[in-house]
């Protein structure tokens, strides 16, 4: 029960992009077309994931026993890039097609500023192991979600006539702004 | 380059948030109210012009392949540095902007800054350029502060001029009008940008 309180919490209530205003810059920046946002999806469904593990068995495990909990930034910020070079090193010797699909979307990950936040959101939380790892899964699904209604309406605002000054990013903050507001109607599901 | 253009060019011309669209998540996250406006603006004007100021010192000796790696820990290490001076001296602050300052480390702004900049220019031009984008950062949190405050509690600075015992329209001090105000204000600088 507490794990799906958890889940509606994150992907619906409390979803990262339009509520909690975290990983703005992809949700703009590639949502221009459908099947990019679903690749760039998957791509934070698994770093975010792989990243909150990680960084959290580094807070309890090193941090914490040498008292260096205040270094929590500087840390997670190199695990987490250290991570991400990684996993692209590792699916380009033993996926080259996943590769193919996610590669472009590794790099941009590193200054996606959601990944960071909710390795840091789950320690602040005094989420357990199995809390962080339902939290994050269902955060990069809710950001996911977002992404991907968001590259549908933007798909279809392109063939709209839009009026010369809000064309590009001004129409598209609007839009989000709409997509946000319709969002709030699931506020109050979990307190 | 003069420096008194390298300064100014961060509020309108080269706004990085107007103009080139970056640190969009602070921006959105703490312009609820004027005030978390100058707090975070100013702590993310200290970040860059640091920043700015190490990584320009330091960019003969940091060598070309590791040099991104070396850039966030420079840039880490003063944002732990502001995390930890707002959270002892002004604490309430700290509150309300939260998980937003240890974020000042992934900001685009700040990156791009030390990339695009500090990486290739002089000491000086560097910590100018660092702080004029920052406080160009500060004024467009600022000004989109006051608009959504104006707007969504009827006050500027925490000061209301509408019947105290009424509301503004929350709808802009929550997360659509975020958006929607972010929106509009970009179109209309742009127009004014076209303009002059």
């Amino acid at each position: 029960m507490e794990y799906i309180l958890i889940i509606v919490s994150a992907i619906l209530v409390n979803n990262i992009v339009l509520t909690q205003f975290l990983g703005i810059c992809p949700f703009l920046g590639v949502s221009n077309k459908l099947s990019t946002a679903v690749g760039m999806s998957a791509a934070v469904v698994f770093v975010m994931t792989l990243a909150t593990i990680v960084t959290f068995l580094i807070f309890q495990y090193i941090l914490v026993p040498l008292q260096i909990a205040f270094l929590q930034t500087i840390a997670y910020i190199l695990v987490i890039a250290a991570l991400v070079q990684m996993v692209e090193i590792i699916l380009k010797k033993i996926s080259p097609s996943l590769y193919q699909a996610l590669g472009i979307f590794l790099p941009l990950i590193t200054t996606n500023c959601a990944v960071l936040g909710v390795a840091i959101l789950v320690i602040q939380k005094d989420f357990n192991l199995v809390e962080s790892v339902v939290y994050a899964i269902a955060t990069a699904l809710g950001f996911g979600l977002a992404l991907i209604i968001f590259s549908g309406l933007r798909e279809q605002i392109e063939l709209n006539q839009v009026p010369k000054g809000m064309r590009g990013t001004p129409i598209a903050l609007v839009t989000a702004g709409l997509l946000s507001l319709a969002f709030m109607g699931f506020s109050g599901i979990v307190k | 380059m003069n420096q008194w253009s390298n300064f100014t060019k961060g509020f309108i011309k080269e706004s990085p948030i107007f103009v080139l669209v970056l640190g969009m998540c602070p921006t959105l996250g703490v312009s609820s109210a004027a005030i978390n406006g100058v707090g975070m603006g100013l702590a993310t004007t200290f970040v860059l012009a640091m920043s700015n100021l190490f990584i320009s010192a330091l960019k003969d000796f940091i060598p070309d392949k590791v040099r991104i790696p070396a850039f966030i820990v420079v840039i880490a290490s003063f944002v732990t540095m502001v995390d930890l001076v707002m959270a002892a001296y002004v604490p309430a602050l700290h509150k309300t902007l939260g998980i937003f300052i240890p974020l000042i480390v992934v900001n685009c702004i700040v990156l791009g800054r030390a990339e695009a900049f500090a990486s290739r220019n002089s000491v000086i031009s560097s910590l100018v350029d660092g702080l004029g984008m920052g406080l160009g950062f500060t004024f467009a949190l600022v000004l989109l502060g006051c608009i959504r405050e104006a707007l969504g509690s009827g006050s500027i600075f925490g000061y209301k001029f509408i019947n105290p015992t009424s509301d503004g329209i929350l709808v802009f001090v929550l997360a659509p009008g975020a958006f929607i105000t972010l929106g509009f204000l970009i179109a209309f600088i742009n127009r004014f940008r076209k303009t002059s």
